[in-house]
Formats: C-alpha cells, sequence, structure tokens
C-alpha cells in the first residue's frame, strides 16, 4: 500500500507539471493579451506604447524563459503580480477560494444527500408514481442549466417577496452563512443531485437482483437492513466515482452561479481574468484546480478501499 | 408617432426628475449611495481610461479646472463652471488662457494642491513629462498647446499656438481631472488620490469600489453623502433585479436598455428614470484601403441602402436619433439640423428611392441581381454591435451585397482594425465631450490614433482648423455642419444612429441629473444626498 500511495504521488507530480505545460502554452495560442484588451479598453493602439507596456509586463520575452520564470517563481512561493489590478497574485486570490469552496462543498454536500437517498427510493419503489415523480426531477435537474435555475430563483423571490438574496462576504454566525451560501448552492448542486440520484438508482437496482439480496430477504432480514446495509453499501462505489468527477465538473457550474448570484467567488474571477489575459492569476489559478482535482480523483480511489473491503491497492 | 409619444414620455421624465430636484428640500447630510456597477474597469486611472466604467466611479475623487455643471443636463459653453479654477480669462489673440486657482485646497493625503499640480497633469498628457502614462487615449486633445505655465503658486496659462476656444470644453470633460504631482501614475491606478468630494477607500477587481466622504473637502459642507459604494454585477438581470429589490439606490447611469426599462418601471413603479441619448453612436468602419470599399460607388451605394429608421425601431422601439458625426439636436449642440441632414444621400425620407440609387451605382461598380458582392461584416462580440451588425447584413441585401457576420472578440478587434484585416466593420463611437474638436481630430483627422480607418482629407482638415479657431459659436455651427455633411457624403465613417439609454433611482435619491449629450461628465456626485 506505501509503494502504491509513492507511486500515485510521483504520478501526481509528473501530471501537475505536464498541466502546467498545457495551461502555459495553451493561454498563449488564445488571440490577444492583457495588454491588447487594456489598449482596446482606451479605444486606441499605439504601437510604442504598446511595445513599453509589453516589456514591462515581461511578456515580450520568449515563451520559454515567461514559463521558466512562472515555474520557478511557484516553487519559490512567488506567485507574481496580476497585471490587471497590479496585486500581488495570491493577495487576490486566496480571499476568493474559500468562498467558492464553501459553496462547492455545500453544493456537493446538497448532491450526496439529496441524490443518494432519493435515488435509492426509486430504486426500491421501481415503477410506482414515487419512482416516475423522482425520475422527472432528475431529469429536469439534467436539463436545467444552473445559471437560469439561478435566475428564476432571484426573480421568483423578487416577485414574491420583494427580496433578493444578497451574498454576505462576512457571516457571523452558521445560521447568516448557510442562508448565503444555501441558494446558490442548490442552484449549482441540482445538476450534480439528479446525476447522483440517476446513479444510485441503476446502480441499487443492480445490486438489488443479486443472489446475496435474495438471500438476505429469505434469511428476515428487514428491508431497512437489505437496503441500506447489504444493497447500498455495495451500489455506493459507483456513486463515489460520480461525485468525485462531479467535483472537478462542478467549476464550469459555478462560474455561471456565481455569475448569476454575484458571488466574489475564485470561480467568476478566473473568467475575468481570462478575459483579460490575466496570465499570472489564470495559471495560477488553473493549477490550483489541477492540483484540487487530481488530490480529489487520489482521494475517491483511496475512498474504495474504505468502502469495499476488497479493494487492497498493491504495487 | 411614436417618436413624438417618446419625446412627450422623456420631457415628463425629465419634468419629473427636474421637479424632483426643486422640490426636494434642504438637503440632508449621511448615508451611503449604493450602485451597481456594470464591469470591473482595468483600473482606476480616469487619465489613462476611455470608458465611462472609469468614469462613473472615479470622478467624485477628483476635480478639474473646470467642470460642466452638474445640474444642467445639456454641456455647453454656456454651462462651463469654474472648479479648481476660480476664474478664467483669454488674453487678447485668443492664444492663452489663464486660471486663478483656489487656495487652501488640499490632497486627500493632506499635501496643499497648487499650480505646479495643473502642471504636471498637463505635462503628462501632452507626454512631456517624465513619468508616462501607460496610455494617453486623449493626447490629442492638447495639440495646439505649446505649454502650460505656473505664475505663482495659484495662477496658471495654457500657451497655445493658436486660438482654441473649446479647450475648456475638453478641460470641462470628466476625463480631465487634475493628478498631485507627488503620487505616481502606477500608484494613481490602485490608489487614487484626488482633491475631489470622496476620498478612495478600496477597489475589489469584480468585487466592489468603495469611496468616503472627503470631510476636508474645500467646498464647504459638501459632499452630503457619507460614502458611495459601487457593488460590481457583470449580469444585467442580477442587477437590475436587485435594483429592483431595493438593494441598489441607483442603477449603473445610462446601463438600462429601452426594452428592459418597461420591466424595471412595472416592477418597480416608484422608480425614477431618465433616457437620454449618450452621445454613443453606432458606425459603420469601411476599410477603403483595398477592394472592393476603395471604390466610393460602393461606398456611397452601401450608405444609401441604410434604412436608419428601422434600426432605431427594431433596436430602440424608436428611442434613438437620427444624426451625422455630431450628436442630432435637439440634446446635440453642433448636430446638422434636420433639413440640412436630409440633403445627405441616403438620410432622405425616401429609403425605397435611395436604394434605387444605390442599386445603379453598384451596377456601375459591375454588380447586380445575377452578381452579388460577397462582404465581411467584422464587429465585436457584443449584443450592442452583434445586433446592428445583423440588421445592417440584412439591409445591403437589397443592394447585391451578401454580407456574412464576423465576431471578433474584444481582445482581437483594435488590432484587427489596426492592421486593416477586414473589410466593413460595425463600430460604437463614444463622444466624451459635445464638441467637434473632440470628434473631429480625435476620429477623423489624419493620424489620430482613434482614427480607425486611417481616413485622411486634407482639405476637410484644413475646415477643422477654421471652424475651431472661430469664437463665434453661430459661424461655428455653420462651419461644423458643412464638414459633417462632407464627412457623411465621403462615407468616412458612416454613422447608423445615435444611442439613447435610461438610468433609474429610487425616489429618495435627490440630485441626480444625467447629462444629455455626454454619459462622461456627470458624476462628481458632491451634492447628491438621500432623502431617508
Amino acid at each position: 500500500m506505501f509503494a502504491y500511495l509513492v507511486r500515485r504521488l510521483f504520478l501526481m507530480l509528473v501530471t501537475l507539471f505536464g498541466i502546467s505545460i498545457v495551461i502555459f502554452f495553451l493561454l498563449r495560442v488564445v488571440p490577444g493579451n492583457i495588454v491588447d484588451i487594456l489598449f482596446a479598453a482606451a479605444g486606441y493602439v499605439d504601437p510604442a506604447d504598446k511595445a513599453n507596456l509589453e516589456k514591462e509586463l515581461g511578456i515580450d520575452e520568449p515563451l520559454i524563459v515567461q514559463y521558466w520564470h512562472w515555474i520557478s517563481g511557484l516553487l519559490r512561493g512567488d506567485f507574481g503580480y496580476s497585471y490587471v489590478s497590479e496585486k500581488p497574485a495570491l493577495q487576490e486570490i486566496l480571499p476568493r477560494i474559500p468562498i467558492t469552496a464553501r459553496l462547492a462543498g455545500l453544493a456537493l454536500l446538497f448532491s450526496a444527500s439529496i441524490g443518494i437517498p432519493l435515488g435509492v427510493i426509486s430504486a426500491v419503489k421501481q415503477g410506482t408514481r414515487l419512482d416516475y415523480a423522482l425520475r422527472v426531477v432528475s431529469l429536469s435537474g439534467l436539463s436545467l442549466p444552473s445559471f437560469w435555475l439561478g435566475l428564476l430563483i432571484l426573480t421568483a423571490s423578487v416577485a414574491m417577496f420583494g427580496q433578493m438574496p444578497i451574498f454576505n462576504p462576512n457571516p457571523q454566525t452558521w445560521l447568516e452563512a448557510f442562508a448565503t451560501y444555501a441558494v446558490p448552492a442548490a442552484a449549482v448542486g441540482f445538476r450534480s443531485a439528479a446525476l447522483t440520484m440517476r446513479i444510485t438508482r441503476s446502480s441499487m437496482l443492480e445490486v438489488l437482483r443479486q443472489d446475496y439480496i435474495r438471500t438476505a430477504r429469505a434469511k428476515g432480514a428487514s428491508d431497512a437492513a437489505v437496503n441500506y446495509h447489504h444493497a447500498l453499501k455495495n451500489a455506493i462505489l459507483p456513486v463515489i466515482t460520480v461525485i468525485g468527477i462531479e467535483a472537478a465538473f462542478l467549476i464550469g457550474g459555478l462560474i455561471v452561479t456565481e455569475t448569476v448570484f454575484n458571488i466574489p467567488g475564485v470561480a467568476r474571477f478566473l473568467v475575468e481574468a481570462i478575459r483579460w489575459r490575466d496570465y499570472p492569476i489564470v495559471q495560477n489559478l488553473v493549477m490550483f484546480i489541477a492540483v484540487v482535482v487530481v488530490f480529489a480523483n487520489f482521494t475517491v480511489d483511496m475512498l474504495y478501499a474504505v468502502f469495499d473491503p476488497r479493494i487492497r491497492y498493491t504495487d | 408617432m411614436r417618436s413624438v409619444r417618446a419625446l412627450a414620455a422623456t420631457a415628463a421624465l425629465s419634468l419629473l426628475a427636474f421637479s424632483t430636484i426643486a422640490l426636494a428640500g434642504e438637503p440632508k447630510q449621511g448615508g451611503i449611495l449604493r450602485m451597481y456597477h456594470r464591469d470591473s474597469p482595468a483600473n482606476a486611472s480616469i487619465l489613462e481610461g476611455a470608458t465611462y466604467s472609469i468614469n462613473v466611479p472615479f470622478m467624485g475623487v477628483f476635480n478639474n479646472l473646470v467642470i460642466y455643471d452638474q445640474h444642467v443636463a445639456q454641456n455647453s459653453p454656456d454651462t462651463l463652471r469654474p472648479e479648481l479654477a476660480e476664474s478664467w480669462s483669454w488674453s487678447g489673440d485668443n492664444k492663452k488662457l489663464t486660471f486663478k486657482l483656489h487656495q487652501g485646497v488640499k490632497w486627500h493625503d493632506g499635501k496643499p494642491f497648487t499650480s505646479a499640480d495643473v502642471k504636471c497633469t498637463f505635462d503628462l498628457l501632452m507626454g512631456k513629462s517624465q513619468q508616462k502614462l501607460r496610455q494617453n487615449p486623449r493626447k490629442a486633445w492638447y495639440n495646439e498647446v505649446n505649454d502650460v505655465t505656473p505664475n505663482g503658486d495659484f495662477e496658471v496659462s495654457f500657451d497655445l499656438k493658436r486660438p482654441q476656444p473649446s479647450l475648456l470644453a475638453m478641460l470641462a470633460s470628466g476625463y480631465t481631472p487634475i493628478y498631485p504631482c507627488h503620487v505616481s501614475p502606477a500608484d494613481m491606478r490602485t490608489h487614487p488620490v484626488g482633491t475631489g468630494p470622496f476620498k478612495f477607500v478600496e477597489f475589489k477587481a469584480n468585487e466592489s469600489i468603495k469611496l468616503t466622504r472627503n470631510p476636508d473637502y474645500w467646498k464647504k459642507g459638501l459632499p452630503y453623502l457619507d460614502g458611495i459604494e459601487y457593488t460590481i454585477i457583470t449580469n444585467r438581470s442580477t442587477a437590475i433585479l436587485a435594483f429592483v429589490a431595493g438593494k441598489f439606490d441607483m442603477t449603473f447611469p445610462t446601463h438600462i436598455t429601452i426594452p428592459l426599462l418597461k420591466d424595471i418601471k412595472s416592477q418597480a413603479p416608484n422608480a425614477i428614470c431618465a433616457v437620454e441619448p449618450t452621445n454613443v453612436s453606432t458606425n459603420i468602419i469601411v476599410n477603403s484601403t483595398s477592394a472592393p470599399f476603395d471604390n466610393i460607388d460602393i461606398r456611397r451605394a452601401m450608405a444609401m441602402a441604410l434604412d436608419r429608421k428601422a434600426f432605431v425601431d427594431i433596436l430602440f422601439e424608436g428611442q434613438a436619433d437620427i444624426g451625422g458625426t455630431m450628436l442630432p439636436p435637439p440634446q446635440g449642440i453642433w448636430g446638422m439640423p434636420k433639413d440640412k441632414l436630409e440633403t445627405i444621400p441616403g438620410y432622405g425620407p425616401n429609403v425605397n428611392a435611395s436604394r434605387e440609387e444605390a442599386r445603379k451605382l453598384m451596377q456601375k461598380a459591375g454588380y447586380g441581381p445575377d452578381k452579388h458582392l460577397a462582404v465581411k461584416v467584422s464587429t465585436r462580440n457584443l449584443a450592442e454591435y452583434r445586433d446592428p451588425a445583423v440588421i445592417l447584413i440584412d439591409q445591403l441585401k437589397s443592394i447585391y451585397i451578401d454580407g456574412e457576420l464576423d465576431v471578433v472578440e474584444t481582445a482581437n478587434w483594435f488590432p484587427k482594425v489596426a492592421r486593416k484585416d477586414y473589410m466593413l466593420g460595425l463600430n460604437l463611437t463614444g463622444n466624451s465631450v459635445d464638441d467637434p474638436d473632440q470628434s473631429f481630430y480625435e476620429n477623423y483627422s489624419c493620424g489620430s490614433e482613434r482614427n480607425y480607418t486611417n481616413y485622411c482629407n486634407k482639405e476637410i482638415e484644413k475646415l477643422f482648423d477654421v471652424q475651431s479657431q472661430e469664437i463665434d459659436v453661430g459661424k461655428r455651427k455653420q462651419l461644423v455642419w458643412d464638414i459633417d455633411k462632407k464627412l457623411q457624403e465621403d462615407v468616412a465613417r458612416p454613422i447608423i444612429f445615435h444611442a439613447r439609454a435610461g438610468t433609474c433611482w429610487q425616489p429618495y435619491v435627490k440630485g441626480i441629473t444625467i447629462m444629455s449629450n455626454s454619459s462622461y461628465n456627470g458624476f462628481r456626485y458632491e451634492d447628491v444626498w438621500l432623502d431617508k
């Protein structure tokens, strides 16, 4: 197990190195740079001023030199400066990470706590009206884009109550924090919940048809014991995989949700940084997301072993 | 009939806004004005910006030498007021403009304001100082200024190469704040220091901009507000919903489109809304350096095929204006009168007759029903650009031109235009001062940085200088109209329409005036107050 862990950690480092190259060079392939955009905002282009500014920002240097500056800086803990705000990149990024992390965490919690139980119920009650109703809910969850759902929630709350949930950057209590994050987390987590529900249902249906489930019922085990102890425990692996993958995909949903609910999180910030071609922000942020995704995958693999004792990683 | 109704509605709203100011009673001190901001500006340096995303939040941090009266909607030579300058005077030959400055004015960091700061600011703008602005989009405004000379601490003179009465108009623009000598241009981008009614507190990109009351403001008793907070909300639906729900006291100025205005009025009937021209024209830039638009006949045919009223009806429900380069009257000071405008080919009331003429020109150039001209219409990937471009393509079909939409990301737009990698472009031009010197020199003079098409006509350029030196406003107007007519006939940058937009605020917000011929100059907000 230890050797496996070391090998996985080494592979993770290699993956992250590869990702850093892809991030850096893909960003340079996108037409236009920060200087073009600054001049677009100024409504004119002056070649001499443009060259001066490119020199000032160091984006006139060969790409390989720029890459080395970035990577060596990262290894030294120097994340560079935002080209737009001219503040340290870390100072711009760090305060926004907990906001998005809380939102993502709550969305995943919403996804798991709604999706798994409803998926189980849907499977256990297969073919009933309840099953059909839940399948409609899950289908709508997969069909409705989170930005549309978000706008619908906002419009309804203004039209019905004359109120609008506004992001509170400094919640003082757990209740305030929940009130701040719950609605946008539900909007973004609805899709994940629907997906989780569908996967749980199909996985449960498969397991419920197994011989050992029939045996369990034959020896008189209660429905609850059969469904939750015997069946769910064996059906949960694909669900965990999906939730792990969803954690990575969540960033897309978070971008639009943060925009619609005007949440100053890291996802919206990333899009704005891309719009400005603010390389230090984009590179560091995407790298951070890559680290999170790689570790999420790693964690999911480890959870496999926890939930299924048959799985033991060896070298 | 529709436009009459629109005018009546605008007049009623303006009257309502005026009566709100007049009947509001004694101003009250206190309160934070909460407004949403439509996007995150690049930085806080007004001198380096060219979008009112910078002017709106940061104009209150500064003062100008002179300013347009903030409570008269129409900027004109008659509404110029002294600000940091107590008074101004012209020399006998109109080549020297001298300002006497207010004494006892302090920068927000406590240092005294003097004539040296005025010199520093204009040396920066004219590119004469050691320190440089990163970007200097309005350098051309000061082409006629030889030097700015302090005469003691509280007097300063502008020495001109030739008379230019409209220099005062440029100085009164929201784009011309006075900067301090002791703060670098780089620091002004991140932490601006001014003499204005509000002090900069913080600017969090994509999040918020906060200003607080300057307790030592040199205008005693002002400002009334304790501060102004802008929450940056890029999603227009969210922003408007938040205004309707009462989370904001005011919308971002001129951010409300005409169709959206109806939604606001139905959901927040108490809101006060004003619709005014923005002095932003939607126009066509033509690449006349290469075929097929190097042929003047094709350029003229294209201009004659335009049905401007259709654009206005479709995009603005009739509430936009048709004119030439200068904003049309009554809001525009220098725009051609309707009868003169209609003598320009393509501006007449009979669109069908005009298109018939256009088809003849196209046939002369070798095109017709059996041989269509294929063109790409390039434009930026923003709704206010794309939507009129689609209508333009549809209209060009009537004269055997098959247009294809070429949507370009903002980052690539200006480089593409600069390297002449386009045939036709759908463009927006914002005029920050309703004055011919700003519009003509910036957009149409040979070699100007914002002359995107490199249009260059030395004869018209001479006329630019003639009108610029004319002191008599009446005579100058006649000259300006003739120049504007020639620019349209030359198809230099065919103007399709001048946009209008709405601004709304809650009834307890007092002292707001939306400028009717500029969306860049009315945001000092020193005597705005909250009646609650």
